[in-house]
C-alpha cells in the first residue's frame, strides 16, 4: 500500500483538477495500513472503460472541455451502528448470520407487536452528531415513511423526516498529498435515525464536493470517524457503510446547479473516486456536445466489473412516502447534561490527531498515514508513548513495518511486536547498543515470532562493539591478513576502504559501531607506515 | 388461540405470544374463555363489520350490540363471562357498553400496555374494561394496568388499588359525593341527541346530585370538531397500520404478474369495505399535497381539544355526557349509511383525542325491544383519574333506584 502510494508521488502530472485522465492514470489511494480486506486501502486497478479507451489524444481534448466544467457532489451516507441488539427489539444483530436465526414477534411486525428504542441507538446519534460538529435537536421525533417492499414487514420503516437529530455540522478532511494535499470542511446537513430495524444513520453532507476524490476522502474521514468512535465497525462490504452520491455538472461561472444524478452500488472509496470521475465526464461530454437534455434525474448504478454507471432507474416525480409521525414512540428528548456527558467521552477524534501530530513535527503524509486507521494510530501512539523518537517511530511504522504487513497481508493487531519492543528497539539503536542494521533484522523477527529486543540481542550476541580498542585490534588483524590490498589502497586505489570495512564487518559479524569503524580504519589505512 | 381481529386477512392466525394485559390476567389467575367478536380492526360501531359473524344484542336479538368491541358487550350482557377486554379507539368500549347495558371503562392512553393489542390507530387504542358491575371493572383495570418495556407509550405511574376504594353501601355517609364538583357537557345534551336519552342523563345527573354533587353545565366549544378530526387522524394511522396484511405474510395470497398486483389483490380480496374506505381515506389524508389540510390540521384541532378538556377538567372534577347519541338500533339500520354511524361516535371520540379516562355506566330504560333498552351515561375524569372515576361509579350504581342491568333472556332462565 504504502509503497504504490510513493510509486504515485513521483509521477509529476497531477493536476488541482483530477480528471479521469489523471485518476485512471495513477493509483487512487486512501492512505491507509489496512491490508487488502480492510476498505482504506483501495488501490486504482487499471481497468479499462469506454471512456478512458480512447487514445490519449482524445484524451487530452476530454481534459481540455473537463477545464470548462465544474461538478458538484454530496454524499447520503448510511452507517449501520455496531449495537449488540437491533434498533427497537433484543434480538441480536450479527452480520452474516443465518437467515431469520435473530428475529421476534416485533421486528417480524406482526399484529400487536411494538417498537422500543434500543437507548444506545441514541446515544451513538448524539456521538456522531457531536463529532461532526452538528446542532442537536434536543426535541425530536419518529416518523413512519411509508411504501410496500418484501424486505418491509410493516409496510414502513421508523425514520426521522421533518426534524433530525442533529444539523448544520462539517466535517474537516486533509487530502492526501499525492492529489495536491490540502485541507477541505465539507458542510453536514444532517444526520437522522434512518431506517432503524438494524439501527442506521444516515449522514447528508451539503453539495460541497468537486472532484471523486474530494467524495472519496469525505467518505473515508467518515469512517475514520465512526471507526475512532467506536460506534460502527464502517465495513463497506459488508454494507455498514454506504455512500450513495448526488452529482451534477454547470459550466464553470454558472451559479444554478445542473440535473441531479444518484450514484448507488458504491462498495469501496476508490468505487466513489472512479464513479464520480466516470459521472463527470459522461455529463460534461453530453453537456459539451449539445445533449444536456440527455442528462436526466435518475439513479445509476455503479458497474465495477465494466467501471461505468449505468441507469437503475429513472426518477418519475417524487414518490410520495406519506410520512408522519410515529405513534408508537414518544419524542426522542435529549437534555443537555446528557449531550455535555456524551461530548466529554468523545475520543481524540481524527482531525484532532492530525493537527497535534502535525505539531509534533511530522508531515501531512506521515500524519495521514499514521491516522487513517485507528488501530495504526494506536499502535504509534502507544509506541512514542514508550518514549520512542516521535519521527523514528513513524519511519519504522511506515516502512518497514507497513512493507511487512502488506507482503504477509497482516494488519497492524496482527503482528507480533509489541509498540513496547518498538519503542525499545528504537531506544537501543539510539543508545547504540546494535546497529541500524542489526536493529532491521531484529525487527523481522520481532513481528514473525514476537519476543523482545533485550532477549534476541542476548540470544544472538549482537550487541554492537563500541570499544575502540576492540574495533582497532580487529583492524588490525585485518590489515595485517591482507597485506596486498593494503599495498593497492595506499598507492591510490581508495575504493578499497569499502572492502577493508566489510572484511571488519565480517569479523565482527556486523557487530562494529559503523561510525567508530570508519574512523579508525581510515586513521590506520592513512597512517604512515 | 386463533387471533382475527374480525378480519379474513386473519382467519388463521395464531399469535406466537400473549398481549402485555392477557399475560397480566393469566398471571392474576383469570380464565380465558375465548375471544369475542368485533367490526374488523376495530372500525366500526356495530360489530356487523365483523368478517365472520354478526352479534346480536342480549337486550334485543334484532339489534345491534355496538361496536367495534360488541361481542365483548354482549358476552358480558349475556353473562357468558365475568369480565371482558375490548379497545376503544373512539369509543369501540363505551358505546357497545352503553347499547348493552353494562359497565365500560376507558383507561387513560398508556395506563394499559398496548403490547399484543391488533392496532387501528396507535396513537388513540387503549384497552378496556367490560363487567356487570363498577367493582368488577376496576378489579379487571387494576390487573392489567402498568408500565410494559414492551410499550414505549405505556406510563410508569404507580398503579392504585383500584378494588380499595369501593365502600359497600351500608357503610356510605348520606352525601357521600359531598363537594364532587360535576360539569354537564352543554353540547352532549343538544340536537342530534335522542330525547330520552337526553332526560336519562339528565335524571342520572340529579341522582350525583342527591348524593351531594354540585353540577353545572360546561361548554366545549371544540367538541363537534372532534368528530372530523378523529376520522382523519384514526383513518391515517391505519391506514399505515394495516399496511403490513399485505399477502405476503398473512391471509390467502393472490398470485400476480408483478408485485404491486399480488399486493393490490390480495388486500382487495382480504380486507372488507368499511376498512378499505378507512385505508383511502387514510392514505388520501396523509398524501402529499393534502397532508397540511388534513392530518396537520386534524391534529392541531386535537391539541386544542385537549386544552379544552384541560381547562374544563380544571374546574370540574369530573364531566359529564351520555355515551352515545341514542340507544341500540336495528341490525342493519346505518349499514349502508356509514356517515350516520360515524355521527353516533361524537360523544366518544374527543376523550380518544384528549386521552383521558372514561366510564360509561348504565344508568336507565329507554323503551324498545321487550324489555326496554338500556342508557348509558359517561363521565370523564383526568388524566390517571380512574380511581375517582370507579369510586363515583361504584357509589352511583349502588345507589341508583329501581334499575336492574340484566337481560331478559338471562333473567328468564
Amino acid at each position: 500500500m504504502a509503497l504504490t502510494l510513493f510509486k504515485g508521488l513521483k509521477s509529476n502530472c497531477f493536476r488541482w483538477y483530477p480528471s479521469v485522465y489523471v485518476a485512471r492514470k495513477h493509483g487512487v489511494l486512501y492512505c491507509s495500513m489496512r491490508n487488502a480486506q480492510g476498505q482504506t486501502a483501495t488501490t486504482q486497478e487499471k481497468q479499462h472503460t469506454k471512456l478512458k479507451a480512447s487514445s490519449k489524444k482524445e484524451s487530452g481534448k476530454l481534459e481540455e472541455i473537463l477545464k470548462n466544467y465544474e461538478a458538484v457532489i454530496g454524499i447520503e451516507t448510511h452507517v449501520q451502528l455496531s449495537t449488540q441488539t437491533k434498533a427497537f427489539c433484543s434480538c441480536p444483530y450479527n452480520y452474516g448470520a443465518q437467515p431469520n436465526t435473530s428475529i421476534c414477534p416485533i421486528c417480524m411486525g406482526l399484529p400487536g407487536a411494538l417498537p422500543v428504542l434500543n437507548s444506545k441507538v441514541i446515544g451513538y446519534a448524539v456521538k456522531l452528531g457531536l463529532a461532526l460538529n452538528c446542532k442537536l435537536s434536543l426535541n425530536s421525533k419518529f416518523d413512519r415513511k411509508q411504501y410496500f417492499y418484501p424486505d418491509l414487514p410493516k409496510g414502513y420503516q421508523i425514520s426521522q423526516f421533518d426534524i433530525p437529530i442533529a444539523t448544520g455540522g462539517y466535517l474537516d478532511v486533509d487530502l492526501p498529498v499525492e492529489f495536491g494535499g490540502g485541507h477541505r470542511k465539507f458542510g453536514i446537513t444532517r444526520v437522522d435515525l434512518n431506517r432503524a430495524g438494524v439501527p442506521l444513520l444516515e449522514i447528508v453532507s451539503e453539495p460541497d464536493m468537486r472532484t471523486g476524490i474530494e467524495a472519496a476522502e469525505y467518505a473515508a474521514e467518515l469512517q475514520r470517524l465512526v471507526r475512532y468512535l467506536g460506534v460502527s465497525n464502517g465495513n463497506m462490504q459488508e454494507g455498514s457503510l454506504r455512500c450513495d452520491v448526488n452529482i451534477s455538472i454547470r459550466p464553470i461561472g454558472q451559479l444554478e446547479f445542473g440535473t441531479k444524478v444518484e450514484i448507488k452500488n458504491l462498495n469501496s472509496f476508490s468505487s466513489v473516486s472512479r464513479a464520480i470521475d466516470f459521472e463527470i465526464s459522461r455529463q460534461v461530454l453530453l453537456h459539451s456536445q449539445g445533449q444536456a437534455d440527455h442528462i436526466v434525474q435518475e439513479t445509476r448504478l455503479w458497474e465495477e466489473g465494466a467501471q461505468k454507471t449505468v441507469t437503475m432507474r429513472k426518477k418519475e416525480g417524487l414518490s410520495d412516502y406519506r410520512y408522519f409521525p410515529e405513534p408508537d414512540l414518544p419524542g426522542v428528548t435529549l437534555t443537555n447534561e446528557y449531550i455535555n456527558e456524551i461530548r466529554d467521552s468523545l475520543p481524540e477524534l481524527p482531525e484532532m490527531k492530525r493537527r497535534r501530530y502535525e505539531k509534533l513535527g511530522l508531515s501531512m503524509q506521515d500524519v495521514l498515514f499514521l491516522t487513517n486507521d485507528i488501530n495504526v494510530a494506536a499502535y504509534f501512539a502507544a509506541t512514542i508513548a514508550t518514549g520512542a523518537d516521535v519521527k523514528l517511530a513513524a519511519n519504522w511504522i511506515m516502512g518497514d513495518i507497513a512493507a511487512y504487513m502488506k507482503n504477509e497481508k497482516l494488519s497492524i493487531d496482527d503482528i507480533k511486536l509489541t509498540p513496547k519492543e518498538l519503542g525499545e528497539l528504537i531506544a537501543s539503536i539510539k543508545a547504540g547498543t546494535i546497529s541500524g542494521k542489526i536493529g532491521k533484522e531484529i525487527l523481522f523477527e520481532l513481528m514473525a515470532k514476537g519476543g523482545t529486543v533485550e532477549g534476541i540481542i542476548k540470544e544472538k550476541d549482537l550487541v554492537q562493539i563500541v570499544d575502540p580498542t576492540e574495533i582497532e585490534k580487529i583492524i588490525d588483524r585485518v590489515l595485517v591478513n591482507n597485506p596486498k590490498q593494503l599495498e593497492q589502497y595506499r598507492g591510490g586505489k581508495t575504493k578499497l576502504q569499502g572492502y577493508f570495512a566489510g572484511q571488519v564487518m565480517k569479523e565482527t559479524k556486523g557487530k562494529a559501531n559503523p561510525g567508530l569503524l570508519n574512523r579508525i580504519l581510515l586513521e590506520k589505512l592513512n597512517a604512515k607506515s | 388461540m386463533p387471533s382475527t381481529a374480525g378480519s379474513r386477512l386473519l382467519e388463521n392466525y395464531r399469535p406466537p405470544f400473549d398481549a402485555t394485559a392477557v399475560r397480566k390476567l393469566r398471571e392474576s389467575g383469570a380464565i380465558v374463555v375465548g375471544k369475542t367478536n368485533l367490526d374488523e380492526f376495530g372500525m366500526g360501531s356495530t360489530t356487523e363489520g365483523s368478517a365472520y359473524q354478526v352479534t346480536a344484542n342480549p337486550w334485543d336479538l334484532s339489534r345491534v350490540p355496538g361496536g367495534s368491541s360488541g361481542g365483548s358487550a354482549a358476552a358480558v350482557s349475556a353473562r357468558q363471562c365475568m369480565v371482558a377486554l375490548g379497545s376503544d379507539t373512539g369509543g369501540s368500549v363505551r358505546q357497545p357498553a352503553s347499547f348493552c347495558g353494562v359497565v365500560g371503562l376507558k383507561p387513560t392512553y398508556g395506563r394499559v400496555s398496548r403490547y399484543g393489542l391488533v392496532a387501528y390507530a396507535s396513537s388513540l387504542d387503549v384497552i378496556g374494561c367490560f363487567g356487570s358491575s363498577v367493582a368488577d371493572s376496576g378489579i379487571l383495570l387494576g390487573a392489567i394496568s402498568g408500565h410494559d418495556k414492551f410499550d414505549a407509550t405505556s406510563s410508569k405511574r404507580d398503579i392504585p388499588d383500584y378494588a380499595s376504594q369501593f365502600v359497600a353501601i351500608d357503610y356510605l355517609e348520606s352525601k357521600p359525593l359531598k363537594g364532587l364538583r360535576v360539569g354537564v357537557i352543554r353540547e352532549t345534551l343538544e340536537d342530534g341527541v335522542d330525547s330520552e336519552v337526553i332526560s336519562s342523563v339528565r335524571d342520572a345527573v340529579s341522582h350525583l346530585e342527591q348524593l351531594g354533587c354540585t353540577a353545572t353545565e360546561v361548554s366545549l366549544p371544540s367538541f363537534s370538531l372532534g368528530l372530523p378530526a378523529y376520522y382523519i387522524l384514526a383513518s391515517s394511522e391505519s391506514s399505515s397500520n394495516l399496511s403490513r396484511y399485505d399477502g405476503v405474510r398473512y391471509g390467502n395470497q393472490v398470485f400476480g404478474d408483478e408485485l404491486n398486483s399480488l399486493y393490490g389483490d390480495s388486500r382487495a380480496q382480504g380486507f372488507g369495505s368499511e376498512v378499505k374506505m378507512r385505508i383511502l381515506m387514510g392514505t388520501y389524508a396523509l398524501s402529499a399535497g393534502y397532508y397540511d389540510a388534513y392530518y396537520k390540521r386534524a391534529q392541531q384541532v386535537r391539541t386544542i381539544i385537549r386544552n379544552s378538556f384541560k381547562e374544563a377538567l380544571d374546574n370540574n372534577d369530573i364531566l359529564i355526557s351520555p355515551a352515545a347519541p341514542t340507544v341500540a338500533y336495528k341490525i342493519g339500520e346505518k349499514k349502508n349509511d356509514p356517515l350516520a354511524m360515524y355521527a353516533g361516535d361524537i360523544m366518544t371520540v374527543n376523550v380518544n383525542l384528549a386521552g383521558l379516562p372514561a366510564l360509561v355506566l348504565p344508568c336507565g330504560f329507554v323503551e324498545g325491544g321487550p324489555a326496554g333498552l338500556p342508557v348509558g351515561f359517561q363521565l370523564i375524569g383526568a388524566a390517571f383519574s380512574e380511581e375517582k372515576l370507579l369510586k363515583i361509579g361504584h357509589i352511583f350504581e349502588q345507589t341508583l333506584p329501581g334499575c336492574s342491568f340484566v337481560p331478559p333472556i338471562v333473567a328468564d332462565e
